[in-house]
């Protein structure tokens, strides 16, 4: 198998979740990634952070099907974590010297503006099912994150059956779009 | 509960989990009740932003659980260095060429400062003595300068009570300067200090009482005149909410404010003045009103007492008039106030920067 097509199924595997080809991507170029930030004031925990958000780009982009990997995967990802690592820098004042280019890059702006946006309806998301409480957060994880079906939940939580469960979820649901729509149409 | 039934309908319609029948039932609904159709359209915006937070949320866990194997197997490196990461690398990496390379040095040294002994012939005493002339001359230059750099200082001699501050600013780069006339009134002596601190001589050239307004011209050998203004004086009228910006002195240094145009007349309907909201303090004075654009359109020159932030100042077209007024009474004073702006297109932090050098404090001596 060519670079190309191997780094194409690659792609594939991180846009369906599959823990193997997350291993390979991880494994290939963590550590690249983890001497660029630690080389430029950064700690190990700053390096995964960066890391895991540069695969979250990659892995919105491999999702939205229009990506056309122009590059290989590894300049790709070593570009967006420089540009992420960059923005944190400049944010906390910690930007001293600028940090060096060891590896080529390619042009992230866009890929990185985009993934702000939506990582902060992500961030709405999350904040609305902190605040609907327990169980319905458990509730509503175990069916829209996990698939679950609603026999196993109401076995899960104890709901004497499939309908009771259904039905404590939509009351669920419908506090947590008001929670949702309340933040979201306040910040945009 | 009807709303519950709505919401389940319209989560199972979207998740294409009705039969036929029902999905035509409700398709009809959903024409024939807007809010019903709201609900559909605002459900499945709701629906996608779920799955994807889903995804993250499942993509992240895959991440964390990915990193947390390999670390296990010793498949990530674990780096224990801090931020001095570099500098031990470079030296660890270095360390051996270091060595060498200051070794050479060292003999190098050692061996050009024995031949340059060996070579050199005694130095003859004139020669030293001559370098000593010259250092002694050296030093009495450094005094004059001091003493020179003490005159300008002296310009305002100590114990000279500066009795009030106010603003004024440059309208023509020969040394003429507009500010209030309130702020000369009754001055002896008028000095001058732009915003590096430097004090200039300055005379009065024209006073108008009734608008408030004063013409100085700087009177010094020390003031280097500007090539151009980077302000114009505008002669139009400004529209009401228009920002505005000032620049002046009240404190000893330049003090930046900002705000807007909030009528078109001043105190009592006066006609000849705007009334602003800006941030205002005694020594504000005589300062000009710029706007966006960078044009002069008025002279700070009061506040209201009673009120909080409410400022008047004088329109720009005044600075006009009272200059024309001016050249037909005296033909020998030949100011060509500036019109043309070249901030247009600055932002404010750069617009700022060039005004600055224009804008001087006023601070007079009593008589």
């Amino acid at each position: 198998m060519s670079t190309l097509e191997r780094e194409k199924e690659l792609l594939k595997g991180l846009a369906s979740n599959e823990k193997e080809a997350i291993e390979t991507i991880y494994r290939d170029n963590y550590n690249l990634i983890q001497h660029l930030v630690i080389h430029n004031n950064g700690t190990e925990d700053d390096a995964r952070d960066v890391f895991q958000e540069a695969l979250i780009v990659l892995y919105e982009k491999a999702k939205s099907g229009s990506f056309e990997l122009n590059c290989q995967v590894r300049t790709y990802i070593y570009s967006v974590c420089r540009r992420i690592w960059l923005k944190k820098l400049q944010q906390n004042r910690r930007f001293e010297t600028p940090v060096e280019n060891l590896e080529e890059t390619v042009p992230v702006e866009e890929d990185i503006e985009q993934h702000d946006k939506l990582s902060h309806q992500y961030s709405i998301m999350r904040g609305a099912m902190g605040k609907i409480g327990e169980p319905c957060k458990s509730l509503l994880e175990a069916f829209y994150v996990h698939h679950k079906n609603m026999l196993e939940i109401a076995a899960f939580f104890g709901y004497t059956n499939a309908d009771n469960a259904k039905n404590q979820k939509y009351k669920c649901l419908m506090r947590l779009k008001k929670l949702f729509f309340a933040q979201y149409k306040n910040g945009n | 509960m009807d709303q519950i039934l709505l919401l389940e309908a319209a989560e199972r319609y979207l998740r294409g989990e009705m039969n036929p029948e029902e999905k035509r039932l409700f398709e009809e609904m959903r024409k024939n009740n807007p809010e019903v159709d709201q609900l559909v359209v605002e459900h499945q915006f709701f629906l996608e932003e779920m799955d994807r937070y889903g995804e993250i949320k499942r993509f992240k866990a895959t991440l964390y659980d990915t990193h947390h194997t390999l670390q296990e197997n010793g498949e990530i490196k674990e780096v224990t260095s801090s931020s001095k990461g570099k500098i031990a690398y470079l030296w660890n990496r270095y360390r051996r060429v270091v060595a060498v390379a200051a070794s050479i040095a060292g003999i190098t040294a050692l061996l050009i400062s024995g031949l340059t002994l060996m070579i050199t012939p005694k130095a003859p005493i004139q020669d030293i003595e001559a370098l000593k002339r010259q250092v002694n001359l050296l030093e009495k230059r450094t005094n004059t300068q001091d003493r020179q750099i003490n005159d300008v200082r002296k310009k305002i001699e100590p114990g000279t009570a500066i009795k009030f501050g106010g603003t004024s600013f440059l309208v023509d780069p020969k040394g003429y300067l507009v500010t209030s006339a309130h702020v000369i009134q009754g001055a002896s002596r008028i000095f001058l200090q732009n915003s590096k601190g430097q004090d200039f001589h300055a005379e009065i050239i024209y006073t108008d009482e009734q608008k408030d307004l004063a013409i100085l011209k700087i009177d010094d050998e020390d003031y280097r005149q500007p090539s151009a203004l980077p302000y114009g004086i505008s002669k139009s009228s400004t529209d009401l909410a228009e920002s505005v910006f000032t620049l002046g002195y009240p404190k000893d240094e330049i003090v930046y404010g900002e705000g807007y145009l909030s009528a078109k007349t001043g105190l009592k309907g006066d006609t000849m003045a705007y009334q602003i909201s800006i941030a205002a303090n005694p020594g504000n004075s005589g300062g000009p009103i710029l706007n966006e654009k960078g044009e002069v359109i008025g002279i700070l020159n009061a506040r209201q007492t009673a009120a909080e932030g409410v400022v008047f100042a004088v329109k720009a077209r005044n600075i006009v008039r009272m200059i024309d007024e001016l050249k037909k009474k005296d033909s020998s004073q030949q100011i060509k106030i500036s019109r043309n702006t070249t901030l247009q297109n600055l932002d404010r932090v750069q617009q700022v920067k060039k005004i600055t050098d224009c804008i001087y404090m006023v601070k007079v001596v009593l008589k």
